[in-house]
């Protein structure tokens, strides 16, 4: 047939039409690859973060059950190997201490860990990234973990200070370590890890043992349990076997500390890596969808005629279909190479955050896949009606010019109305309302934009209330001082005394298990004076929530997990003291932001340990003045085993989401740049073709390219306008949803937005359609009036 | 090669019906040129539409010679105008992103025995202007290169809706000429629909149409040749 010709002329016109249309493919393509590029960066980082932590936790031996208690005999590491399922058992002494850190007012906090004297552990083995191991025989020798040595700038070779019985002992760090265990370390009862005040020492066993009393003994263990052996059945027997040594409670892996915040990260970000990305290929889908359905309309001559001409549905179907496809192709294939890049970005934060000997960033040949497949579904679903709708076009159409447009009286314009509108003005409300559903599409999809910038956004709204609740409303306290064991309560007075300190509230935490039915969670009983002023419990929206002077109050999510609810009993399992054992009623349920809390008034809670009023804490209000003199004391004080510091937690928190947030943010607000643009230039771009000859004639009338362009910029402003609310509700309720997903049992956050955000949110969709309008602005000047007005559409 | 017996055409409006025709027996011989001769609304382009199969009649036959066009679905209408149907438009209806030659390249890379978008351009006179887009073609030209879209599959029947309608009377006459040649020297039997009577000169046959019915018949003892057309 016609051999010179290499690809078919339906092929040429489709390229073409393509590049002419160059502009609008450009912005649906963008919102595609918006959509990869959120698949590829938050699925890529969970591809990469659960095969790095698999690797690591076979490779270093991360253990299956942990268990602490008070102390134990040598001689108990047999019966635990006897149980059955137990494959492996290693047991160590574990200290924490408050640490005297150069360059550092505050007192720090130590965890000491014993490693064997010779071999390595059996368990949670410790990568050593640099220096050495302890020698045998060198007490004052350890390894620092890498984070802390980091935060403080320390390398083999510093030391420390350590506050060990009241007396300072000066350890020189040796080498820097990591551990399965601490992938994430956090100090008990913080929010966000805190590396400069947090340490993990690892030391030798006889020098720790010899320290705190251990020899012959440990405090803390670790098993691997056999493949196919339920772990539920090795921690029973695990817990009977410690209850007479005082076990505080086994835990299986999941919930061991960092293992749970991994876990909990991993499954935030699949699920996010599904649900964000669905979201903006939706949008492209619908982008597309109009774009393309008023892109085709223009085209119905060119289509009836090629029907006439003998081309069937499927042909011109598939040809049409291709536009979207070539669309998606450049889209997807954008996305994942920008996704890849904002993915390494993404994991260079987990690595701030989560430590492992190497964390690689890799897309998976699958993630990449997927994601372009998903840029193709998207792009057919958008397409598949609009084309469908246009070949159905019959093609006697060919013959016949086509009819004026049916136009009528807008409902809106009552003779006074009328009178008050300019031509040009009524121009555009009659446009508008003649094709209704075409406006609520451009409107619908600039509030897409909107919406997906008002979550951006309101994410740091979010992140504000939960600073203005956890640190304004509850933590007002400046200092909370825990002692290394749970004293009597003229331990208080004591801390009252100390220097700069002005008022003090104690706190009484009491390890338990919380038993309902057969749900359980092991965890710290916090009790708090009914109604005090420095630590209190608040709800979401920031009230303060007096304990009832008998029974549980517990967080929302704590419930859940229980699945209890007000009124229903639990049985409180004490790990401590004479470990009673009762049923108590839970009072009450609260709304609060953080995780897994249980809260009682403190004389209940004494009640219920069987013992007088005891404390385990104390809030102090200090004197900014005499905090100098406050740290060094605390430092020394023996009773003391860890100071946390309302200022530097809160500081710390800052730093650590605004890391977070500035990247999300930034991505959401160039994202939702990308979605208004897109849609408000390709409503412009397609409303000039349609009514390119229509607006010529008006200049041909006289009108100026001023008043010609307020008609068809006009129409759009009011698109934008009406767009607004629509997009601040869409983003709500995306919001709400979002959070809920969000929601683990670290933290439940309320999603919130300020007039500010809305505000802002509107100022960015204005701006992106005004940058838009001016695009069209400029193709309308140079309108080619005689061009125009020859041609028969 | 045509045979219509008793054709209507009902088009609901609204809640009124118009009747584009009411009743239309037509004959069409191979190599024969007819002119359809008629008023705006008298049924000539519905007539033309049915017998190109873009549309289908309410009631009555079309017999385009074994093939049934009444009772025949989309997809066989289809495949009838793409083998056997070259089409002519008023507005020439070509594609504004293609060439000259790759509109006809349009229809002969889809056809079984076509001729090569040259030999077809050449025909109506344009082999020097094939790398030309329409909008760089003056209107007679376009309408040239419809014409050359048209036949160049080898049509059976040539339909052509008011193929001068848009244009002068220089340029139409060049666009007569170019339908005349195809007639004459391929033999593909020709329908032109027209409201000039100075045209119905050229047909062997001119059937007028008034009001969806046919108001007349005559046979041209003697044909004009375009050039010899005024109006």
């Amino acid at each position: 047939m016609v051999g010179r010709l290499p690809i078919t002329a339906l092929d040429r016109k489709l390229l073409r039409d393509l590049w002419e249309m160059r502009g609008q493919a450009v912005a649906i393509g963008a919102v595609m690859a918006a959509g990869v590029v959120m698949f590829v960066t938050y699925l890529s980082n969970f591809d990469s973060l659960q095969r790095t932590v698999d690797t690591y936790y076979e490779r270093q031996r991360f253990a299956d059950v942990f268990a602490m208690l008070k102390r134990a005999p040598l001689s108990l590491e047999s019966d635990l190997r006897a149980i059955r399922g137990v494959s492996v058992v290693d047991t160590r002494v574990v200290a924490d201490v408050t640490l005297d850190v150069p360059g550092l007012l505050e007192p720090a906090t130590g965890r000491l860990i014993s490693v064997p004297s010779r071999g390595r552990p059996l368990l949670n083995d410790v990568f050593l990234r640099e220096g050495r191991w302890p020698e045998a025989g060198r007490p004052d020798e350890v390894l620092a973990s890498e984070v802390f040595t980091e935060a403080n700038r320390m390398a083999p070779g510093d030391s420390i200070t350590a506050i060990i019985n009241g007396r300072r002992r000066r350890l020189t760090i040796v080498g820097v370590a990591l551990s399965p265990e601490y992938v994430f370390s956090i100090r008990p009862g913080e929010m966000i890890p805190d590396n400069r005040r947090f340490a993990l020492l690892w030391m030798e066993r006889r020098a720790l043992a010899s320290a705190f009393n251990m020899e012959g003994g440990f405090n803390d263990i670790s098993l691997r349990v056999m493949a196919g052996v339920p772990v539920e059945e090795v921690i029973a027997d695990v817990d009977r076997l410690l209850e007479p040594y005082g076990g505080l409670g086994a835990i299986p892996r999941r919930l061991q500390q960092s293992a749970w915040t991994l876990d909990n990260e991993l499954v935030q970000l699949s699920t996010f890596g599904f649900i964000v990305p669905a979201i903006f290929l939706a949008v492209a889908a619908f982008v597309l969808n109009v774009a393309l359905a008023r892109a085709l309309a223009l085209q119905r001559p060119q289509l009836a005629a090629l029907k006439a001409l003998g081309y069937s549905n499927r042909e011109l179907g598939w040809h049409y279909f291709k536009w979207a496809l070539i669309i998606a192709t450049l889209g997807s294939i954008a996305g994942v190479i920008v996704g890849t890049w904002l993915g390494a970005q993404m994991i260079e934060l987990y690595n701030q955050y989560f430590r492992f000997p190497s964390l690689d960033y890799r897309l998976s040949p699958g993630v990449a896949a997927t994601a372009v497949a998903l840029g193709f579904v998207s792009a057919a679903i958008g397409a598949a009606s609009a084309v469908s709708r246009a070949v159905r076009v019959p093609p006697a159409e060919a013959m016949r010019p086509e009819s004026p447009a049916r136009y009528r009286a807008s409902i809106v314009e009552t003779p006074r109305i009328q009178r008050s509108l300019g031509q040009g003005a009524r121009m555009v409300i009659r446009n508008l309302e003649r094709q209704p559903m075409r406006a609520l599409a451009s409107v619908v999809g600039i509030a897409f934009g909107g919406a997906i910038l008002l979550v951006g956004f309101g994410f740091v709204d979010a992140m504000d209330v939960l600073i203005a609740r956890q640190f304004n409303d509850g933590m007002r306290q400046d200092v909370t001082v825990t002692f290394v064991e749970p004293r009597s309560s003229s331990a208080i007075h004591g801390v009252a005394a100390l220097p700069g300190v002005m008022s003090v509230e104690p706190m009484r935490a009491v390890p338990a298990r919380l038993r309902a039915g057969a749900r359980s969670r092991t965890l710290s009983l916090t009790g708090l004076e009914p109604d005090p002023d420095l630590n209190r419990v608040i709800d979401q929206e920031g009230r303060p929530r007096v304990l009832p002077p008998e029974g549980l109050v517990l967080s929302r999510m704590l419930g859940v997990v229980l699945g209890v609810g007000p009124g229903d009993v639990v049985h409180v399992e004490v790990l401590e003291g004479r470990r009673p054992v009762t049923p108590v009623r839970i009072a009450g349920i609260i709304d609060d932001i953080m995780g897994l809390q249980a809260y009682m008034d403190i004389d209940a809670l004494g009640r219920l340990m069987r013992e007088g009023r005891t404390v385990s804490g104390a809030y102090l209000q200090v004197d900014p003045a005499a905090l100098e003199p406050l740290y060094a004391r605390l430092k020394l004080t023996p009773a003391v085993a860890g100071v946390a510091i309302r200022e530097a937690a809160l500081t710390n928190f800052r730093d650590v989401m605004a890391q977070n947030m500035n990247l999300t943010i930034g991505i959401n607000v160039v994202f939702a740049a990308i979605i208004a643009v897109g849609v408000v230039y390709n409503a412009a771009r397609i409303s000039l073709s349609e009514r390119a000859r229509e607006l010529a004639s008006l200049r041909v009338l006289g009108f100026t390219r001023g008043e010609i362009s307020s008609i068809l910029l006009g129409e759009l402003a009011i698109l934008t306008l009406l767009s607004l609310p629509c997009g601040t509700l869409i983003g709500y309720g995306l919001g709400q949803f979002i959070m809920t997903i969000f929601q683990n049992e670290v933290y439940r956050i309320p999603f919130i937005v300020t007039p500010a955000t809305v505000a802002w949110g509107w100022l960015t969709i204005i701006s992106a359609a005004a940058l838009s309008a001016l695009a069209v602005r400029r193709r309308l000047d140079r309108l080619d009036l005689v061009a125009v007005l020859k041609s028969r559409e | 090669m045509f045979t219509a017996r008793g054709i209507t055409k009902v088009y609901p409006m609204g809640e009124m019906e118009v009747h584009a025709l009411r009743g239309v027996d037509f004959d069409l011989f191979p190599g024969e040129f007819v002119v359809l001769l008629g008023p705006s609304g008298s049924g000539k382009s519905t007539l033309l539409n049915i017998l190109g199969g873009l549309d289908i009649p309410t009631s009555g036959h079309v017999v385009y010679r074994d093939h049934d066009l009444t009772t025949a679905g989309e997809a066989a209408l289809t495949e009838y105008r793409r083998e056997h149907v070259g089409f002519v438009f008023q507005f020439y209806n070509l594609i504004p992103s293609l060439t000259a030659r790759e509109n006809v390249a349009l229809v002969t890379e889809i056809t079984k025995h076509p001729m090569t978008p040259e030999e077809a351009l050449a025909l109506v006179g344009l082999g020097h202007r094939l790398d030309h887009f329409p909008a760089q073609l003056s209107g007679g030209e376009q309408q040239r290169v419809a014409i050359a879209r048209a036949i160049a599959k080898r049509p059976d029947v040539l339909l052509c809706d008011e193929p001068t309608g848009a244009l002068d009377i220089t340029t139409g006459v060049v666009v007569l000429e170019a339908i005349e040649k195809v007639n004459r020297e391929l033999g593909t039997a020709t329908v032109v629909i027209t409201h000039n009577a100075a045209i119905a000169g050229m047909a062997h046959r001119v059937v007028r149409l008034a009001d969806g019915n046919i108001a007349g018949v005559v046979s041209n003892e003697t044909r004009r040749g375009a050039r010899e057309i005024e109006w």
